[in-house]
């Protein structure tokens, strides 16, 4: 059953919920009041919407992708979320979590970022509403993704390295979290996925569900038959499914496989985890015997991380959507799929997406696939170009 | 030994005029075999709150982060860490409590922990992030087996909240003496006087505090609020900066004595 909103505990099922320090229960609190109140006013629906069409650039297209079509032997439609301004559909949250710290009276911004382009949407929010930013992003990180560090500072955020760990999202995150904690009387930790204790995996998704409404408004009465795309955390993956859950259509979440599933290393939360509790809720999580986090890993900084929103783990059980996943190998084939079949250089994050489709092109013959492409590839170019020996 | 054993304490504590010493240091720093010395080395506590280190520690500042990392990088395990605890309860005769994650207690699952922790003789249990909302199961366990549960209040939780975490019946209330993390601080943000007044107001039960105390001064000046004073990154950090296990034994000795002084 689709949940329009959590429980009173902030539960999709046996998910979600509230695992934080003490210090951040009111800020929480505080925070749902203020979005429930703001999402039932029309007028900053309205505003939200208007922000969406002036300034982020929606709607984004949707079209079929014909050479891609003819290769694979099926239909793929593309979502184009990496036209939105800043290059992927992180956008519609973060200036949706701007406006509304503008309700609650804060100042300053912080966020986690992986592939950073969480990091340029939120500092992209801030200098747009003119609050200060700090962005947290591992040191590997910023070692992949340096494009996306360079436009988060030129944005005016300051980008502080994480090093604990293995220096990537999970550990960007508890920094954030830690910082939040810290500083929570005048900051606004503006989670970047549908991830983290409850209010916020039910305001991710709902700033992200435009996608999906857009996308059926954009198919005029017709339907596919799978919509596909990539989880990290899995916004863009809920923005795109919550839409489709009451239609007959077959949803598809794709994993980091990473370097395969038997080898260990991978971000397959659903796929090979286990329900535990990580960054405030409980959910499919990387885990050892004794409930300490497995590191994930993926080529992709964007899916590099042990966890999954709750609500994604409650459609897994659910049966309401399946989750599979690709490896490494197959989404950097993917990108350059993409890329020569119809000259979109998208995401490594968003060629997950589109391998998951190529190499089930055999049992998905004839059908008609929707992929929601998440994000561009800018930002991935140089790392590409060093896997591939061009640079 | 159970949550008695730390009532006791509070009651002996309030009788005498004094507030308690409760020295935190995280099980298994720097390896499994050293933590008896470790714990061993620390003077004048009260009771001893053992941390069973976790890899992602919302709660924690960097120094408490880092020696968990050291901890369980040493093949530090829960069960190794609560047979450390209860080493430190049998040895030293004095209330021991369980610091750890939500994670590692639903790991094993909220019954299984909690006979485990009473099995090693622990008296209470505290999970850092586990607000009163989410207690339900593990205080449920904790408290069928004999033992207490502690739980949080903030300088950020409103009367509502207050009111309803003392009817919890904690074994005692983590006062959280200043915003932010678990780690040292040259300046208090003057939270704890007030954030006692509401507690205070509201239930007798024991009150602690604990976060960014770590000198005998702001130990000492913790006095007049509460029952007993939670010193934890500034242990930890004697152990993890001294250059061989001599010297972090001599200097926890140093500094445990200094803060169990300032509370006498
Ligand atoms: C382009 C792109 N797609 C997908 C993701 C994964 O996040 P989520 O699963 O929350 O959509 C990211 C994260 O940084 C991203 O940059």
């Amino acid at each position: 059953m689709k949940l329009v909103r959590p429980d009173d505990r902030g539960r999709f099922g046996d998910y979600g919920g509230r695992f934080a320090p003490e210090t951040l229960m009111p800020a929480l609190d505080e925070l749902e009041r203020a979005f429930e109140k703001a999402w039932s006013d029309p007028a900053f629906v309205q505003r939200y919407h208007d922000l969406l069409t002036s300034y982020v650039g929606r709607p984004t297209p949707q079209h079929v992708a014909g050479r891609l079509s003819e290769q694979l032997g099926l239909t793929v439609i593309l979502k184009r979320e990496d036209l939105a301004h800043t290059g992927a559909h992180k956008i519609n949250n973060a200036m949706g979590q701007g406006l509304l710290v503008g309700e609650m009276g804060k100042r300053r911004l912080i966020a986690e970022t992986g592939a950073g382009q969480h990091g340029v949407a939120t500092a992209t929010a801030a200098a747009y509403f003119g609050l200060e930013c700090a962005i947290y992003m591992g040191e590997k990180d910023i070692e992949r993704q340096r494009l996306n560090v360079y436009r988060m500072r030129l944005l005016g955020a300051e980008v502080i390295p994480v090093t604990s760990g293995a220096g990537t999202l999970k550990d960007a995150t508890n920094e954030a979290m830690r910082e939040w904690v810290r500083s929570v009387e005048y900051t606004h930790y503006t989670i970047g996925s549908v991830v983290g204790p409850h209010p916020f995996p039910w305001i991710v998704r709902e700033f992200q569900k435009v996608i999906g409404e857009e996308s059926i408004v954009q198919l005029g009465g017709t339907l596919p038959d799978v919509v596909v795309a990539c989880v990290g955390g899995g916004s863009n993956a809920a923005g795109m499914f919550y839409p489709y859950l009451d239609l007959d259509v077959e949803l598809v979440g794709v994993e980091a496989g990473g370097l395969g599933i038997e080898t260990g290393k991978h971000g397959a939360s659903i796929g090979a985890g286990s329900p535990g509790v990580l960054h405030g809720s409980r959910t499919y999580m990387l885990q050892d015997a004794d409930g300490q986090v497995i590191e994930a890993h993926s080529v992709s900084a964007g899916l590099d991380y042990p966890g999954v929103g709750p609500e994604h783990s409650y459609f897994a059980d659910q049966g309401m959507a399946r989750y599979e996943s690709v490896t490494d190998a197959e989404a950097l084939d993917a990108v350059d799929l993409l890329a020569r079949t119809e000259g979109i250089i998208p995401a490594i994050e968003s060629a997950h997406a589109i391998a998951w489709v190529a190499r089930e092109r055999a049992s998905l013959a004839g059908k008609t696939v929707l992929v929601n492409l998440s994000g561009r590839g800018d930002k991935d170019v140089e790392q590409i170009a060093q896997i591939r020996g061009l640079l | 030994m159970s949550a008695d054993r730390l009532r006791e304490l509070f009651a002996t504590v309030r009788d005498e005029g004094r507030t308690a010493f409760l020295p935190f240091m995280t099980a298994g720093l720097p390896d499994p075999q050293l933590s008896p010395s470790v714990f061993g080395a620390i003077e004048g506590a009260d009771a001893f709150e053992v941390g069973i280190p976790y890899s992602d520690p919302l709660m924690d500042g960097p120094t408490i982060q880092a020696a968990g990392q050291m901890a369980l990088k040493a093949g530090t395990t829960l069960d190794r860490g609560l047979g450390i605890a209860g080493g430190v309860a049998e040895t030293t005769g004095k209330p021991v409590i369980i610091m750890t994650y939500a994670n590692v207690i639903f790991q094993v699952g909220p019954e299984r922990f909690a006979g485990k922790a009473a099995d090693v003789g622990a008296s209470a249990v505290i999970v850092a992030d586990l607000p009163i909302d989410e207690a339900g199961p593990i205080q449920a366990a904790v408290e069928a087996v004999g033992l207490g549960m502690v739980l949080f209040v903030a300088p950020t939780t409103d009367e509502r909240r207050v009111a309803q975490i003392v009817a919890a019946n904690p074994v005692f209330v983590y006062g959280v003496a200043e915003l932010g993390v678990t780690g040292e601080r040259k300046e208090s943000g003057g939270h704890a006087a007030r954030l006692s007044e509401r507690v205070r107001a509201l239930s007798d039960v024991p009150l602690v505090m604990g976060v960014g105390i770590s000198t005998p001064e702001q130990a000492s000046d913790m006095r007049p609020l509460a029952d007993g004073v939670i010193v934890g990154s500034a242990l930890v950090r004697a152990v993890l900066d001294a250059p061989d296990t001599d010297t972090a034994l001599r200097d926890l000795a140093l500094i445990s004595r200094r803060i169990a002084d300032a509370l006498r």
